[in-house]
């Protein structure tokens, strides 16, 4: 009987197994899969690609640039569209990771302003191998009642005042940004000297630092947990929204302005499917859905008229003028010496100071 | 007195334990999207759970996993029980040894040697890879739970059984299987039970949009998770332990020894 | 005997899945990236960080399992004086926690330690001062404890249940008081159990990377948290299997400490 009991239990797991196996791969029309950032595309936009084409999205996301590319290099997983920041790009570049797209695939790709493509020379000279897909700068989100001065400075951040109030990033490029523009030097920095000055402000800024963070900037800042976090435009709307109490800061010393585009790894098993999904997202009316979600600024032009949310339409924070940034730089490769050199850093200021 | 010292001791224990459960299930009802804030009682994510397509699948393929893989486990691990208990001493004390190595290694290191191998052999990563390394890691749980039962069966019985010409395999169902079917079955339970629980190993093999529980949490810890998983695990928590009041309820009998 | 050959799938599983990929890690430790052996990337252990992060897990395991300790054997011996359907009990306290999942359980100390976070409202209420542990290594050791305390008191507790009644009453017939009977008999008896615990909790503890990334805010680094960047971030294999390698050595080291304590040499481990 028990033997029956157990026949029955594995032949009913069966079609559970290859259900499994199958559902994931494929819709009537192929599939493409694609690798975002984390929370950065409207779970909506998929279903409606899916219903509109019969292809069927497997969606993945990473956290940083850092953790994407060993998965993109190692190449265990076939990715088809992937979205990684500005020097990302370029590193893949350099490593002859990327395809080259078909612009004629994808008409909708001239609704792209035409600065956005310009700003992307400096990674992909040609324009031959990325889409942009969303852009916006770092700054500091505040608690205005936790705050009384006015925030304009970097500095700030090692104020003893805030001690445990302040969120850092917790990744290598954009921790170190703030302390290179902090001491006033570029933070595409190679310069030995300048970097282990840079190390140094940050680990004598760690004491003062609650927690190095990623996305969970957002949730502490709207919890009134710190006074301040280091965070990309993008998010400092959705936090707004939540606690009025916040607001978003690009300092004067300057900051790093980036775009995320969207790319297709040599190793794309879809990559037609991958091109249409891509021509999809620079829709004026799937890039407003997009923005509505996730609140970050898309560089499709036309955005705005199909935008709903009021308090999006209001918000001084929505739309910003992308030349108002004179100061702001965008990250550039800097070569694997100098990434394993900044890793290296990245490590000691870590590991600084716990030994308490 | 002593014995409210005793009690004392084991609710502080007790708070101690539940207390992050308690707190989960109570963020489960929070009318915000977001930990920090809290928007007044709602229940509104326990109905938005069933339509997120994301968490039903990792949930499936939790499920599906953990069922697979317990399963798989059970088999090869009471064949190789059985195996081994007919060793000579030597070769399973080596096969014992052997089968300590995932339990008692790091699950950082199971997990990165698991992935080391699937890139070396261009094996796709998926659900496949997440099933292979689970029955991998659960294997051990099933013959350690299995064996201690099969050295207390009686040899002599099973030769009777086939002295009155029984086969070797209707003398082993016959005999010794029932013999062993609590550690069988606590084996099983047991794998089923670390399948659900594992991120690390999960953490490492896992591909593109094949999603886990464990993974997807970790991935939402980042940007802040959904409340709908709280409510997930909610549902859950509360099934297993009506489930376990069930089975504990009627019968007054004392409960099969469990491995753990 | 045919028997024997029914472990057969097995063995060709073990050797696939368990020794092949170990052979692996020790294959990436030892080699550079042209192939060629070094043992370079063990000797980066060397590095102040990762020693750093070596001796701060070692340092934060022994305390948790040394709390694990302090706080199970009582716990232990209480439910083992219980003696009321012991064993749904014990699985409902200990094993239940597990079904809820480990990574949202340990969030959720994130939610009750926090700065506004329950238990300092609560202490704010009773006018009692703030407690400040969350991303300290304090919170980290709290976050062991929590999730490996049970892997502490099941063995113990399993190991006291097995223990003779008649040999402690004799013990107090004899005139031993309740203290020495717990010195001389009790635990003695019990060692087993003490030992396969703080296996079961000392490696786990020393080996994680998800608590400390969880309860630490990104301040604090172990061994464990190396070893996952050099995987995940750094993308350095060679330098990542080094590492876990040494790793591994510690963990050797652990179980020969414990084997030596062990007599039936299997499977005592649970």
């Amino acid at each position: 009987m028990k033997k029956v009991l157990t026949a029955i239990l594995i032949m009913a797991l069966i079609p559970g197994i290859l259900a499994g196996c199958g559902s994931k791969s494929e819709g009537s029309n192929g599939k493409v899969v694609v690798y975002n950032w984390g929370e950065y595309m409207d779970p909506d936009v998929l279903t409606l690609f899916e219903e509109e084409t019969g292809i069927k999205v497997v969606y993945d996301e990473f956290e940083t640039n850092e953790i994407m590319y060993p998965k993109v290099d190692a190449g265990a997983v076939a990715y088809d569209l992937v979205c990684p920041s500005d020097y990302m790009i370029q590193k893949m570049l350099e490593n002859d990771l990327l395809a080259e797209l078909n612009f004629d695939n994808m008409p909708n790709t001239k609704n792209i302003g035409s600065m956005f493509m310009e700003k992307s020379k400096e990674f992909d000279p040609e324009n031959k191998y990325s889409v942009p897909y969303m852009w916006g700068t770092v700054g500091i989100l505040y608690n205005k009642t936790m705050v009384s001065e006015p925030v304009d400075s970097w500095d700030i951040l090692w104020d003893e005042k805030y001690k445990d109030n302040i969120l850092m990033q917790n990744s290598v490029r954009d921790a170190f940004m703030v302390a290179l523009s902090r001491l006033g030097y570029s933070i595409n920095s190679t310069d030995e000297a300048e970097l282990q000055e840079a190390k140094q402000t940050l680990i004598d800024q760690k004491p003062l630092v609650q927690a190095y963070v990623i996305d969970q900037v957002r949730d502490k800042m709207i919890g009134g947990e710190a006074a301040l976090g280091v965070i990309y435009s993008g998010e400092a709307l959705v936090c707004q929204q939540q606690n009025p109490d916040l607001d978003y800061v690009v300092p004067k010393e300057g900051s790093n302005i980036w775009i995320d585009s969207w790319v297709i790894p040599k190793n794309a098993e879809n990559k037609e499917n991958a091109e249409k999904f891509l021509d999809f997202l620079c829709r004026p009316d799937i890039a407003a859905k997009n923005f509505e979600y996730i609140t970050y600024y898309s560089p499709v032009e036309g955005v705005k008229e199909y935008v709903e949310d009021e308090y999006l339409l209001n918000s001084p924070l929505a739309f910003p003028d992308p030349e108002q940034y004179t100061n702001c730089t965008t990250f550039h490769y800097l070569g694997e010496e100098a990434d394993e050199y900044y890793n290296e850093i990245w490590r000691e200021v870590q590991a600084a100071g716990t030994s308490e | 007195m002593k014995k409210t010292a005793q009690r004392i001791y084991l609710a502080l224990i007790f708070v101690f334990l539940y207390a992050p459960i308690v707190t989960l299930m109570v963020l489960s009802f929070n009318g915000s999207k977001f930990r920090t804030k809290w928007d007044g009682f709602s229940t509104k994510w326990y109905v938005q759970l069933f339509r997120n397509e994301q968490i039903m699948s990792a949930l499936y393929n939790t499920l599906a996993i953990g069922l697979l893989s317990a399963l798989f486990a059970t088999v090869l691990g009471t064949a190789a029980c059985i195996g081994i208990h007919a060793m000579k001493k030597k070769s399973r004390m080596v096969w014992m040894g052997i089968t300590n190595i995932p339990m008692l290694n790091a699950e950082i290191v199971t997990g990165i040697s698991l992935m080391l191998l699937f890139i070396a052999f261009g094996v796709n990563f998926g659900f496949m890879t997440i099933l292979l390394g689970h029955i991998t890691f659960n294997i051990p749980y099933v013959i350690l739970s299995v064996m201690p039962k099969l050295r207390q069966t009686d040899k002599a019985t099973y030769e009777a059984a086939m002295d009155l010409g029984a086969s070797p395999v209707k003398a082993f169902f016959k005999v010794v299987f029932p013999d062993i079917l609590p550690g069988v079955l606590s084996g099983f339970l047991l794998s089923f039970t670390m399948s659900l629980d594992d991120f690390v190993i999960t953490h490492f093999v896992k591909g593109a949009g094949v999603d886990t529980l464990s993974t997807k949490i970790y991935a939402e810890v980042r940007k802040g998770i959904k409340p709908e998983m709280y409510a997930l695990s909610t549902i859950m928590f509360v099934s297993v332990l009506l489930l376990l009041l069930i089975i504990n309820r009627p019968s007054r009998k004392k409960p099969q020894k469990s491995a753990v | 005997m045919r028997k024997k050959l029914i472990a057969g799938p097995y063995m060709l599983w073990a050797i696939a899945f368990i020794l092949i990929p170990l052979a692996m890690v020790f294959y990436y430790g030892l080699t550079d990236k042209n192939g060629s052996f070094t043992l370079s990337n063990i000797a980066s252990i060397s590095s102040p960080e990762a020693l750093k992060s070596l001796v701060l897990a070692l340092g934060l395991s022994l305390l948790s399992t040394v709390i694990c300790l302090i706080l199970a054997y009582p716990l232990a011996m209480i439910l083992n004086n219980l003696k009321v359907n012991q064993n749904s009990f014990i699985v409902l306290i200990f094993i239940l926690p597990m079904w809820m999942n480990f990574l949202l359980r340990t969030m959720a100390w994130q939610t009750l330690l926090e700065k506004t976070g329950v238990i300092n409202q609560l202490l704010g209420l009773l006018h009692l001062p703030p407690l400040n542990i969350i991303n300290t290594p304090t919170a980290i050791v709290l976050g062991m404890v929590y999730n490996f305390l049970p892997f502490m008191v099941l063995p113990i507790y399993n190991v006291l249940v097995k223990i003779d009644p008649n040999v402690v009453h004799a013990a107090r017939d004899l005139g031993a008081n309740g203290f020495t009977t717990f010195v001389k008999i009790i635990f003695p008896l019990s060692l087993p159990g003490v030992i396969s615990g703080i296996t079961m909790v000392f490696v786990p503890s020393l080996t994680t990377f998800v608590i400390s990334d969880l309860l630490g805010g990104g301040k604090i680094l172990l061994i464990g948290n190396v070893i996952e960047q050099e995987f995940k971030q750094v993308n350095n294999w060679h330098v990542g299997s080094g590492l876990s390698i040494v790793l591994m050595i510690f963990i050797i080291i652990s179980m020969f400490i414990t084997n030596k304590y062990d007599r039936d040499g299997e499977g005592a481990v649970l």
